[in-house]
């Protein structure tokens, strides 16, 4: 593509760069189609894309689609970001655009001209890697040379891809296609050098430039410096010259511009027009580290299938070592002779590459493999790595035994349990009893409860329980009946008044739950509580429940 | 040899010779954790809960309330093993999920102290303690089950000597009249739990639970019965103080007035 002298389109080599805006969480990439939750992920797309330079037409197209499905609000929303002292607009909708908002505005004056603006931050790094895995996605779909361009920009290399989605154009509009699916509204050029792509991309007349080969230089000389990629000071100098557009400057002499302006301005002129080469960085996506093993005569036995899953594990690790990665979710996968595939899942609590400690992770799964008529091949799979280098012994000079490591057994009992069934237990922050607590990964650290009496054993959901003798409004029962056995309290401690969580559900205004710890003659300690304060028949209806049992 | 020696000496001597038998001399010098109650302590035959090995408590009646007070007690036990380790991290085999957390903390087992598996059966929850046990770096494993049988149980002390990690099994009543603790169990110590009624305080309020604490057999020792006071948030059991041996405070009213 990017050869040396000027017909550059040479052999068919093209390049299109089509702006994009990242603005939503990356889902997709990985998935070859499109997911369908298309309208889900509308919703929370917001502009907010930094780099749109002011006046940027497509700019506030983009804005357009990304947020079609909010347009029934009709609130103008924009991005801002820090400059400086000064926050300023960093993307805008077309709704702020149409009331006079501009990107690079400051916030205050966008606030003073659109009282009730929508504003919400900017997030470069997430759309940065949004932008890089679009990238990626590109690389395994479109073309095998694809790289990003800037902040807002893919660049595509179309040499021998473009008949396979059906010539340049259709190529051209099965992308944009698939981004306006994402909610994004991007514009895409063709031209035989990546400067000319990038210029037409962000300046051309419409969402699909095509420049004919070798017709670089007209078809950029109209379009403003700015299509150049050059700094800001340059651009400013250019400007009291008055030099507007690209055609302009390529009139010129050479000689007293690279005494003016030095190398920068001329090298973007001749790379733009195909008279200087440019380097490209491809994004080149990397397979998940995996070992196939194919028989000579089909293995049906757990020993055979033993003997090959120790030794694809053996190969593996020895990719994994050399690569410096650790496993984290492994899949065995065999090919039956009928066709079928058998898979096996295991997942690690961390990255390992210890043999011994997959190998027991997977054999127990043995069992579960069905061989049939006989198992062909076996495919080891690391479908989630991380990398992993050499660590630290911790306290082995001091003298201390190091603590032990539970991560072996945690993925023992997670592959025995379900990951779901292993869990380490923490506060939230509720009074509500039944909410005041959470399950975290048996790895992570938890939080602790504040030093209230609290039950050894929880009731779920509370029992209501009958033939309550108390007094209103705050006095403990003296007696009551629960699971068909009458109890007489003997000594009880409370009221702890509990509010109902307003901030979550309308039906919790008001509500309030008086607990008391009530010991009964044989000495057994429950906890019960009544719905409502006694007084204010709105707090609750005055009914009673057992909610638990302390120790 | 043994004919040199005190009686004393030469009772001490045979039943390590014994212990060294039944534990296939595994567990010879057995360590043991102290409740921390030189009540308890002095009954006990290793002086606290040995760390290498089974133990089983059972709620005195298929009542709630006694069920909590098994629960906590072995929660208490447990946070005494981890307490005796740097990091130590206890393992909750649950077959029911009516564990409530904040009333462990504050029996001592903070919750970065303890992981929970849940479990469906319970042969689920013996193989889940059988693999904590034989892993080593836990400092206890607790357990949940109704029915076990004599070869699980010796399986669990097996594989606690082997570990070095304690054994802690809650035996719940699955049907009343049923009592779990009469089929026989290679436990080292065995535990019945009830509450019985605390102390009735001057003031509105309610005091320490008091529960009547059953120890119908150990290993190398005698069987005995105590009534103690529930764990405070370090674990500690304690012995109620009797009515006559309390401090008066009617003189400490006047120190503190002086």
């Amino acid at each position: 593509m990017a050869g040396e002298g000027a017909p550059l389109r040479a052999g068919g080599g093209a390049i299109f760069n089509a702006g994009l805006e990242a603005s939503f969480p990356p889902r997709f990439v990985g998935s070859p189609s499109p997911p369908a939750d298309e309208e889900e992920r509308l919703t929370c797309s917001c502009p907010n894309a930094p780099g749109f330079r002011p006046g940027a037409r497509w700019a506030r197209e983009e804005a357009t689609r990304a947020l079609a499905p909010r347009a029934a609000s009709e609130t103008p929303l924009v991005t801002t970001q820090r400059t400086g002292q000064r926050i300023t607009l960093a993307a805008i909708d077309p709704a702020a655009g149409a009331l006079g908002l501009e990107v690079g505005m400051a916030l205050t004056q966008a606030r003073m001209l659109v009282p009730g603006l929508d504003v919400r931050d900017a997030d470069p790094e997430g759309d940065g890697a949004f932008l890089a895995r679009l990238g990626l996605f590109a690389a395994r779909r479109w073309t095998p040379r694809a790289a990003v361009s800037g902040p807002d920009g893919l660049w595509l290399d179309l040499s021998g891809v473009a008949h396979l989605f059906g010539g340049e154009r259709f190529m051209c509009e099965r992308i944009l296609a698939f981004c306006a699916r994402l909610g994004f509204s991007a514009r895409i050029a063709v031209a035989g050098t990546t400067g000319a792509a990038h210029a037409l991309a962000r300046f051309g007349s419409t969402s699909i430039v095509s420049c004919p080969e070798g017709g670089e230089g007209a078809a950029l000389a109209a379009l403003p410096l700015a299509a150049l990629r050059l700094g800001e000071a340059t651009l400013a100098a250019t400007r009291r010259l008055g030099v507007e557009t690209i055609g302009a400057l390529a009139a010129m002499p050479r000689a007293p511009l690279q005494r003016r302006f030095g190398a920068d301005l001329l090298t973007r002129l001749d790379q733009a027009l195909g008279r200087a080469s440019e380097p490209f960085d491809p994004i080149v996506p990397s397979d998940p580290p995996s070992v196939l093993l194919r028989f000579v005569e089909p293995i049906a036995t757990a020993e055979a299938i033993a003997e090959a899953m120790a030794e694809a594990l053996r190969r593996l690790v020895r990719l994994l070592e050399r690569a410096g990665l650790g496993v984290r979710g492994l899949d065995f996968i065999c090919e039956r002779i009928d066709g079928a595939e058998l898979r096996v899942r295991v997942g690690t609590a961390r990255a390992t590459r210890d043999t011994l400690h997959l190998l027991r992770l997977l054999s127990p799964k043995i069992e579960t493999i069905e061989p049939g008529f006989g198992i062909e091949r076996v495919c080891l799979l690391a479908w989630r790595v991380e990398p992993l280098g050499p660590q630290a012994i911790a306290g082995i000079l001091a003298g201390e035994p190091p603590a032990p490591d539970l991560v072996p057994l945690i993925d023992r009992l997670v592959g025995r349990l379900g990951a779901r069934r292993l869990y380490r237990m923490s506060a939230v922050e509720s009074d509500v009893p039944e909410r005041s607590v959470r399950r975290i990964g048996p790895l992570d650290r938890p939080a602790a409860w504040p030093g209230w009496p609290r039950p050894t054993r929880l009731l779920s959901p509370p029992e209501p329980i009958g033939d309550v003798l108390a007094l209103l409004p705050d006095q403990p029962p003296r007696r009551f009946t629960w699971r068909g056995r009458s109890y007489r309290v003997r000594q009880a401690d409370g009221p702890e008044r509990i509010h109902g969580e307003w901030w979550k559900r309308s039906t919790e205004v008001e509500a309030v739950r008086d607990y008391f710890q009530v010991e009964d003659e044989a000495g057994h300690r429950f906890w019960l509580f009544r719905r409502g304060d006694g007084e204010d028949p709105r707090t609750g209806d005055l009914s009673w429940y057992m909610h638990g049992v302390f120790g | 040899m043994l004919a040199t020696l005190s009686p004393d000496a030469r009772l001490a001597a045979l039943r390590e010779e014994v212990r060294a038998i039944e534990s296939a001399g595994r567990a010879a010098g057995r360590l043991a954790v102290p409740f921390g109650l030189d009540a308890v302590d002095r009954r006990l035959a290793d002086g606290g809960l040995a760390v290498a090995a089974l133990h089983e408590a059972a709620p005195a009646t298929p009542a709630l309330g006694d069920d909590a007070a098994a629960t906590l007690f072995l929660a208490a036990a447990a946070a005494r093993l981890a307490m005796s380790r740097s990091e130590g991290t206890v393992l909750w085999a649950l077959a029911r999920r009516d564990l409530f957390a904040p009333g462990l903390a504050q029996a001592g087992l903070a919750p970065e102290r303890l992981i929970y598996a849940e479990c469906r059966r319970d042969e689920e929850v013996l193989a889940v303690m059988e693999e904590g046990l034989r892993h080593g770096g836990l400092a206890a494993v607790v357990g949940e089950v109704g029915n076990m049988r004599l070869a699980a149980g010796r399986r669990l002390q097996l594989a606690a000597e082997e570990g070095g990690t304690t054994a802690l099994m809650l035996r719940r009543w699955r049907r009343a009249g049923t009592d779990p603790l009469v089929s026989s169990s290679p436990a080292v110590t065995r535990w019945r739990i009830g509450c019985v009624p605390s102390e009735r305080l001057a003031v509105p309020g309610i005091g320490r639970a008091r529960w009547q604490v059953d120890l119908l057999r150990q290993r190398g020792g005698e069987p005995h019965m105590w009534i103690l006071e529930a764990p405070d948030a370090e674990a500690r059991l304690a012995l109620p103080a009797l009515a006559a041996d309390r401090p008066d405070q009617a003189v400490g009213a006047e120190r503190r007035a002086a």
